[in-house]
């Protein structure tokens, strides 16, 4: 019988990567309903380091493959070690981080055991009950109270859809990164580690990497941007936009703008959000200093989060806020960014 | 009849509503306030084909009809109306002249590089005395060996300003008045050949309109279009097609008003609703998009029979008369319907209303349209 | 070199509205568009072509409307466009659709082929791996540069998230495109005039029975299964807070961006 919750730990440059973390902590979750061990599955050369890591953040077992070919991320060699630990320990459920890792030697490794695969998905939760038993037998379910629901958005997140994998096992998934939640770390909590060693020939690295290189983020263009951080007129001046760019840094945001400070020449038109710049849909839109003229709310309305900041009570903005800030940005701006550095700070070093 | 668009006349009209909605849209402010064309547009046109549309590829051309050319005229013009007339001057003044009257060889050396997209076209026939009179004509030719050498200057030569060749129309025999007007296919880039800066406008700011001189330049015999004296009726054919192309221009102002207005009144709050619940606001703009639907048809009757090879020149008048009231009457309301942002240059609409008025005056005004029409009913 | 682009036909997202009664897409009047990693993946075989000589096939798996999408293609410059289309088909998650889709190529025949990396739709990134899975050929996916190209092996880089790897692979292989990898050109006028002029060749279950799966495509055989949909929570209300200390400020922004997982 399929059994263990298994998350493949992603790790870049002989580090484990935040979404490892982050699954290990959702498949303890998963555990209070299925009872199953969290098996987390690490790949890597010279890894043993790591280990104890997985161990402090809820893993029971850790299955280690190190191997020199492993060392950087290539498609068929991590392909064929977890098809190797998926056929040896037949698991019930098996998570990837749905990152540019995960979202590639996941379909590989599910089109290799013949299996489903959910992507990118947002919640998972085990089936409870009867009600949900019953559905799931009735869709060919051959062990209803084992179940995964897998939640996901699709249509650019207009839509949820949950889905399951009712006849083929592991049910897996891949799970966007940031979503879960690590549980506290435990540093006198241990596990048992498996070495799982794999024959690895020439052939199976069907790839030459030939060069490696590390690059900072780019400017992106506001239509394409996840998060926006916009002043208006309630920046000041040009000057005072070095709080808008420094709030952006933090966040790893994009600056955007109202139509005033284009005019003003504060900043360069291409940052201008509104009915005669650019319409978005950033994940978080942050409104600074900006009072909401209908012109540039039209383009901006469509933002998943949008937070503002303004001195003006009665500001239109807040209308269109899901949380807004009667104060000076001046004033919150720096602190703020000082807190977003110090968060994200402590959710790196683990 | 059942008034709807083939298959590939939709995709074609997807292609240039996107590619104005993204090359043209953007800088067609700036272009208007500049009062300069971009030349990184006009290769950018060149290479999605704008510049020969309804011309065969045998010769170079693109192969498509009459129809989808005024489908590109439209979705340019919805966005900007001097891109709708550097195409039109190109395709229906300077190219259908060759097509339809060219010799073999002229077609080949002359005209395919127009509508192959690496040269660009203009029409020289309005004279600072000539102008719905072309009887007035001043500019001459005169044969020398070889060779015809042409003196005078032209007015209003869209294009102009980065054009490779002009169709010029003049005298070859002065005793003769318009039956001694000729057609000759002039290399601007000849000796002799003088373009002024752009003319300052009121609207159609960013399209090339300079004065042409002509000093003694010297065109090979093989550039005369058909025979000497041909040039009055092939300039007056060479209209006939083009307000069939300023009709669809006016019908895409028009109709680029009305999109504009349409958003705006959905999103600005007076009296605290949004403006489009208001009756006036909703019976303004079925008036207008009744007006621009009834054009686009005359439009598209004018395209089909010409495509089908039938005679046009009164439909086509009868489009370019109407449509071209209709963009002065939309914009205006559209203008309106804005308010005072209506009236700011931040806001596309005020463009289109000071582009609209040149489509009432060029390619015939709006009185020489009565003129052809009422002479086709015999009046 | 061969190429076969694989694309999809895909509703403009942009465009699509929940019906705030019934809570289901309103796909009335939406257009529907080649996704867009999809198109820059039609450029970029255009591109190759253009240096290696060769052709570019498109192919897309969809229901008889998708004609328009590769029509599309043509109208950019490929020279044959497949419509893989069924009865049987219909319904397939990503395994099943990749096991179709590699039916469909194998009887084209190819050197290379190139997905984008994820549909708009869908947005699952996965039918690129799992049809070269199924073809047992290597793949490199986010591929944002081409460095080199010849017949018998290209250089791309690979995008991850904290920079990049140059690769060299050999072909036949699999390339998942990004936006970044090409700038699509528009359809030219001609090109439409031409597509038009063209069959589009249809593979159907018939064509392909032999070499697929046959229990596990459509829907009934496809591994995973929608349990229900369901619309995002309407936005409510938000909320104004005021008087706030610049700590207490801080901590409700913070707070806000950690409930909406942002940070």
């Amino acid at each position: 019988m399929s059994k263990g919750i298994f998350v493949v730990i992603e790790q870049v440059n002989g580090k484990v990567q935040n979404v490892g973390l982050e699954l290990v902590g959702e498949s303890t979750r998963l555990k209070e309903d299925l009872k199953d061990d969290v098996v987390a599955v690490l790949l890597g050369h010279n890894m043993e380091s790591q280990v104890d890591k997985l161990f402090h953040y809820g893993a029971d077992k850790v299955i280690l493959v190190d191997d020199a070919m492993l060392e950087n991320y290539a498609t068929e060699p991590y392909t064929k070690a977890i098809t190797a630990i998926v056929n040896e320990y037949d698991p019930e459920i098996m998570l990837f981080g749905a990152s540019s890792i995960g979202r590639d030697v996941a379909p590989r490794v599910a089109s290799r055991v013949k299996t489903g695969l959910v992507a990118d998905t947002t919640g998972l939760r085990m089936a409870k009950t009867e009600a949900e038993f019953a559905k799931e037998a009735s869709m060919g379910c051959t062990d209803p109270t084992r179940a995964l629901l897998m939640t996901r958005p699709a249509f650019g997140g207009n839509i949820m859809a949950t889905l399951m994998c009712p006849r083929t096992k592991p049910q897996m998934a891949t799970v966007r990164p940031g979503v879960m939640k690590r549980i506290e770390k435990d540093t006198t909590k241990t596990g048992e580690l498996i070495k799982f060693p794999i024959e690895f020939t020439a052939a199976d690295m069907n790839i030459e990497i030939l060069d490696v290189v590390k690059a900072d983020k780019k400017s992106v263009d506001l239509t394409e941007a996840t998060m926006i951080v916009s002043g208006g007129r309630g920046v000041g001046n040009a000057e005072g936009f070095s709080y808008i760019r420094d709030m952006a840094d933090a966040l790893g945001a994009e600056v955007g703008s109202s139509r005033a400070c284009v005019d003003a020449q504060w900043i360069e038109k291409d940052r201008q959000v509104g009915q005669t710049g650019k319409t978005v849909r950033p994940l978080l839109y942050m409104a600074c200093g900006i009072s909401g003229a209908i012109q540039h709310v039209a383009g901006m309305e469509n933002s998943e989060v949008v937070i503002s900041i303004n001195k003006n009570e009665s500001a239109p903005i807040f209308e269109v806020s899901d949380l807004g800030i009667v104060g000076d940005l001046k004033v919150i701006l720096p602190k703020l960014a000082e807190a977003v550095r110090k968060y994200k700070e402590a959710k790196a070093s683990n | 009849m059942d008034f709807k668009l083939t298959k590939p006349q939709l995709l074609q009209q997807e292609l240039f509503r996107k590619f104005a909605e993204t090359e043209i849209k953007p800088i067609a402010k700036d272009m208007d306030e500049a009062e300069e064309y971009s030349l990184d547009l006009v290769a950018k046109l060149q290479k999605a084909g704008m510049f020969g549309i309804p011309y065969s590829r045998e010769y170079g051309g693109q192969g498509a009809d009459v129809l989808t050319y005024t489908l590109a005229m439209e979705e340019v013009s919805k966005v900007d109306a001097s891109t709708g007339i550097t195409m039109s001057v190109h395709t229906s003044l300077c190219c259908s002249c060759i097509d339809q009257f060219g010799s073999e060889e002229q077609k080949h050396t002359h005209m395919r590089p127009l509508i192959d997209g690496t040269a660009i076209g203009c029409y020289g026939l309005t004279e600072p005395g000539a102008g719905t009179d072309a009887g007035g004509c001043q500019t001459v030719a005169v044969l020398d060996g070889d060779n015809y050498i042409i003196n005078g200057s032209k007015v209003f030569t869209t294009n102009s300003g980065f054009a490779d060749t002009c169709i010029v129309f003049a005298l070859t025999d002065k005793s003769k008045g318009l039956r001694g007007l000729s057609a000759f296919i002039v290399d601007l880039h000849s000796e002799g050949v003088t373009v002024s800066a752009n003319i300052e406008r009121m609207g159609i700011r960013a399209a090339s309109n300079c004065e042409v001189i002509y000093e003694n330049v010297s065109v090979p015999v093989a550039n005369l279009i058909g025979k000497e004296g041909m040039g009055f009726k092939i300039a007056m054919v060479a209209l006939d097609g083009g307000r069939i192309g300023i009709g669809a221009q006016s019908v895409g102002i028009a109709q680029g008003a009305i999109d504009e207005a349409l958003k705006y009144v959905k999103e600005r709050k007076q009296f605290g609703k949004t403006i489009n619940k208001f009756q006036n606001t909703q019976f303004k703009l079925a008036e207008c998009q009744t007006k621009v639907d009834a054009a686009r048809l005359m439009v598209w009757r004018a395209a089909v029979a010409k495509d089908n090879h039938e005679a046009y020149s009164k439909e086509a008048a009868m489009c370019k008369l109407f449509g071209s009231e209709v963009a002065n009457e939309v914009t205006r309301v559209c203008v309106q319907l804005l308010g005072g942002y209506g009236y700011c240059r931040e806001y596309p609409v005020e463009r289109a209303m000071r582009d609209a008025k040149i489509t009432e005056i060029y390619e015939g005004t709006s009185e020489a349209m009565k003129m052809v029409i009422s002479g086709a009913m015999k009046v | 070199m061969k190429i076969i682009v694989c694309i999809k036909q895909v509703p403009d997202t942009v465009e699509v509205k929940i019906d705030p009664k019934t809570g289901t897409l309103i796909r009335d009047g939406v257009p529907s568009i080649i996704n867009y990693d999809d198109k820059t993946g039609i450029e970029a075989a255009l591109q190759l072509k253009e240096q290696l000589g060769g052709t570019v096939t498109v192919v897309s798996m969809g229901p008889p409307q998708a004609e328009v999408a590769l029509r599309e293609a043509l109208a950019m410059g490929c020279d044959d466009a497949y419509l893989v289309s069924a009865r049987e088909f219909g319904g397939s998650d990503t395994y099943a659709t990749s096991g179709i889709l590699a039916g469909a190529v194998k009887t084209i025949g190819y050197d290379m082929i190139i997905t984008g990396r994820q549909a708009i739709d869908g947005d699952t990134a996965q039918v690129g791996p799992q049809l070269a899975e199924k073809l047992s050929i290597p793949q490199v996916s986010y591929v944002e540069e081409v460095f080199e190209a010849t017949e018998e092996y290209v250089v791309v880089k690979r995008q991850f998230e904290s920079g990049y790897h140059k690769v060299k692979i050999q072909t036949p292989c699999l390339l998942t495109a990004i936006a970044e990898l090409a700038e699509p050109r528009y359809m030219s006028v001609r090109g439409i005039v031409e597509a038009y002029e063209k069959e589009i060749k249809t593979i159907g279950f018939e064509d392909i029975k032999d070499g697929l799966e046959l229990d596990m495509i459509g829907l009934k055989g496809s591994p995973t299964n929608v349990y229900q949909s369901f619309t995002k929570e309407l936005k409510g209300a938000g909320t104004v807070l005021k008087d706030l200390s610049v700590e207490e400020a801080v901590a409700a922004i913070i707070q806000k961006m950690e409930d909406k997982f942002i940070i």
